[in-house]
């Protein structure tokens, strides 16, 4: 390019730039503006992926001069969490609209990371179809709504009936009490000893799963609680936590469950759905409801038997005492940012993406439990997989965590505590005394509760 | 005529400014950071997330009641001596000794195997060195043809397996400075030596060794504080695990700012790793200025 027509180029871009911003001056609806919309993504989980792009697109439609920019980040729940919270640091990094785990929304509220939302629900009409349990996922300690909920989650014990049946264990299998889980482990063990007759997660490598899809499965069916609602303190020195430390040692000791070594390993749930359960070489184990999303068709793990194969039973209490059964609840959210320069557009985006329509394709593509009575409704979704009823049913036995500030620690030292059983490494005893003594360091002791 | 040359001596130090206020923006600044985030509580998340407050030494009394703390500076040391100033070192120090011997071909080819590891990303080599030890991997695989059961190495020995990792990914360096240092030894001298009488093993003694004095130290100050540093390799392959039982520093310091959130705790494990790093060096330093008596 000759001189001359290099500076006649940069006049004119400089001119054009001008023009823009005198332009946006006169008319701020026309305004360029961008969203950031932060979200989990991982080969598994696409369901978030493919609601966030059509909300893209319908917004972008709707809303001109209007960007809305999706950053997925491709990482498992744990290292989610973490880049979420190192963007949530800095205001400039801060996202608009961004996914949240319900356990985390009371300690980011804290933090300051969310915007309150309620003046916005206020004026939002499909906020009355949210049923309360769900509304009250996403409420911070001040009693204000933080994150609207996408959908929530419970826990059962998921079988195989032929290898059940193999083991001469009659179908529909539902166990009443720790002892017949024990029971049928054993007879399945007997008749084929390759087999991992049931499996619960233990050890830190599996991070939350290890305390929602096995460690609370038996601690809430004692008659201790991990945290005191009424006293707002965390429970130490209870005979529960020893019992169920006791009860997943057990499991491995006898060889019921998947080795040590392979419990640590931070991908064994793939190998649970991918290949032990289809494959007829594993019995039962506890996941959750949104398992026949790895099995339906586009699933990770296709499998088209599964509904034939599989069933599903609700976890006992320890010795059948009353509810009769426990389950874990937890689910993910969507919040506002409290930096967010643009909190009305950025609503007006979750409320897009929260739609009916888009609720209700998440929740049947990602196997949810539905959270707006217009999408449980919703024939669609009843007929989503042969579980949904079951599980669903579940709620009524469920528990949710106690998401304090304090709890994302607390769940590392349970973790920690199965762990050390698992590997021999302390027994029951030993394990929840460290677990104690760590809980005592981290909340202090104004805030425990000796039992 | 004196103030010419200092005003000279001056403008010579210019074009090192550039290379010191990047060293000074890039590594002083963040450790000066860390040193102060280790007196606060800092955290990820909660109400100490955007305002942290000054605590004091509390994260370093924290430190010695915390049972997981001793263990790691333990093996962080047993991983330095073991990969680093036993493994590389050594490792090095006697494939660059074969080499000067070997035939021209051989050395070229056993210097490519052994940088091959080197320049390899270390989240590559991370990886094939997780793909040898576990469990249905490689070393498994040869044992099996050999008729040997294998052990499930990264879980029942993980401290052998990275700190041999270690050794595999970074004997090279130590080899490439010994081959440096092996060259310049005067022929002469081994040649004098040879007359007199003296063995290989005293030629070595007396006279290769201390003539090499200095790159030993230089070299084993590189690899230690390389070393001290390695944190992917570990992460991959057994990330600090079963129980704690592979946690160096770097992987603690890692697990509490950012697996827990407690950013304050985990920059007060990195200071104590600096400091261990220090004391290292005056170590090596010291070796080195008792070579010029």
């Amino acid at each position: 390019m000759h001189r001359p027509a290099r500076i006649l180029v940069a006049l004119l871009s400089a001119a054009a730039l001008l023009a823009t911003a005198a332009c946006s001056a006169e008319q701020p609806a026309a305004e360029n503006r961008t969203l950031k919309i932060v979200y989990q993504k991982t080969d598994s989980f696409t369901a978030l992926d493919t609601l966030f792009k059509d909300a893209k697109k319908d917004f972008e439609a709707a809303n001109q001069g209007t960007t809305v920019e999706l950053q997925p980040i491709e990482a498992n729940d744990d290292d989610y969490g973490t880049k979420l919270a190192l963007a949530l640091r800095s205001p400039e990094t801060a996202p608009d609209v961004f996914y949240e785990d319900t356990f985390k929304v009371r300690s980011d509220v804290d933090a300051g990371y969310l915007l309150k939302l309620d003046s916005y629900l206020e004026k939002w009409d499909d906020w009355k179809l949210y049923n309360e349990a769900a509304k009250a996922a996403g409420t911070g300690d001040d009693g204000g709504i933080y994150a609207v909920p996408l959908g929530t989650d419970t826990r059962a014990i998921w079988y195989n009936k032929k290898v059940l049946e193999k083991a001469g264990i009659a179908v529909p299998w539902q166990p009443r009490s720790w002892d017949e889980i024990l029971d049928a482990a054993r007879k399945m063990k007997a008749a084929d000893p390759s087999l991992v007759p049931f499996h619960m997660y233990a050890g830190k490598a599996t991070g939350e799963g290890t305390v929602m899809q096995s460690f609370y499965e038996l601690l809430y069916g004692t008659d201790s609680e991990l945290y005191d609602q009424q006293e707002k303190k965390w429970v130490i020195g209870s005979q529960g936590f020893k019992d169920s430390l006791t009860f997943l040692k057990t499991l491995y000791d006898e060889g019921l469950a998947v080795t040590p070594a392979e419990a640590l390993d931070a991908n064994v749930w793939k190998k649970v759905f991918g290949e032990w359960l289809p494959q007829g070489k594993m019995g039962a184990t506890v996941e959750g409801s949104y398992t026949p999303s790895f099995w339906q068709k586009g699933g990770n793990y296709e499998w088209a038997g599964y509904g034939e194969d599989m069933g599903v039973a609700r976890f006992p209490t320890q010795r059948g005492q009353e509810p009769g059964g426990v389950s874990m609840s937890g689910g993910w959210t969507l919040a506002v940012g409290a930096d967010s320069k643009n909190p009305d557009l950025a609503f007006k985006f979750l409320t897009e993406a929260l739609s009916k329509k888009n609720s209700l394709a998440f929740t049947v593509s990602g196997s949810q439990i539905a959270v707006r009575t217009d999408v449980a409704a919703e024939p669609e979704y009843l007929a989503a997989n042969p579980f949904v009823k079951d599980v669903s049913e579940l709620v009524s036995v469920t528990h949710y965590r106690p998401a304090t500030a304090d709890y994302p620690r607390i769940s590392v030292a349970v973790q920690v505590a199965t762990e050390a059983v698992i590997t021999g490494a302390l027994s029951p005893q030993e394990a929840a005394e460290q677990y104690d003594k760590t809980v005592r360091d981290q909340v202090g002791d104004a805030k425990v509760l000796q039992k | 005529m004196g103030e010419r040359k200092t005003v000279r001596q001056q403008l010579r130090l210019l074009p090192v400014v550039p290379s010191v206020l990047l060293i000074l923006l890039f590594l002083a600044a963040p450790v000066l950071w860390s040193f102060h985030a280790s007196f606060t509580n800092a955290a990820l998340t909660g109400r100490n997330a955007r305002n942290p407050a000054w605590i004091g030494v509390e994260n370093y009394a924290r430190l010695l009641s915390d049972s997981a703390f001793p263990a790691s500076v333990v093996l962080t040391i047993v991983f330095v001596v073991a990969s680093a100033v036993v493994g590389q070192n050594l490792l090095g120090l006697l494939i660059a000794g074969l080499m000067t011997r070997a035939r021209k071909p051989v050395s070229a080819a056993v210097g490519t195997a052994v940088v091959a590891a080197w320049v390899l990303p270390e989240i590559v080599a991370a990886f094939a060195a997780y793909a040898y030890f576990s469990k249905d991997g490689t070393l498994n695989q040869l044992l099996g043809g050999a008729g040997v059961a294998g052990a499930d190495w990264l879980y029942a020995y993980p401290m052998v397996a990275v700190v041999l990792a270690n050794i595999w990914r970074g004997t090279a360096f130590s080899m490439l400075v010994y081959r440096a240092a092996l060259a310049d030894v005067p022929q002469d001298i081994s040649e004098a030596a040879l007359m007199d009488g003296a063995a290989g093993w005293q030629r070595l003694v007396f006279i290769t060794l201390p003539l090499i004095r200095s790159s030993i130290a230089t070299n084993l100050m590189l690899v230690t504080l390389q070393t001290l540093a390695v944190f992917t390799l570990i992460w991959v392959m057994t990330a600090g695990g079963p129980s704690n039982a592979s946690t160096t520093l770097p992987v603690l310091a890692y697990q509490e700012a950012f697996k827990f959130g407690d950013i304050g705790y985990g920059t007060a494990i990195a200071t104590v790793l600096i400091v261990l790093g220090l004391v290292f060096g005056i170590a090596y330093v010291r070796l080195l200025k008792g070579d010029k008596r």
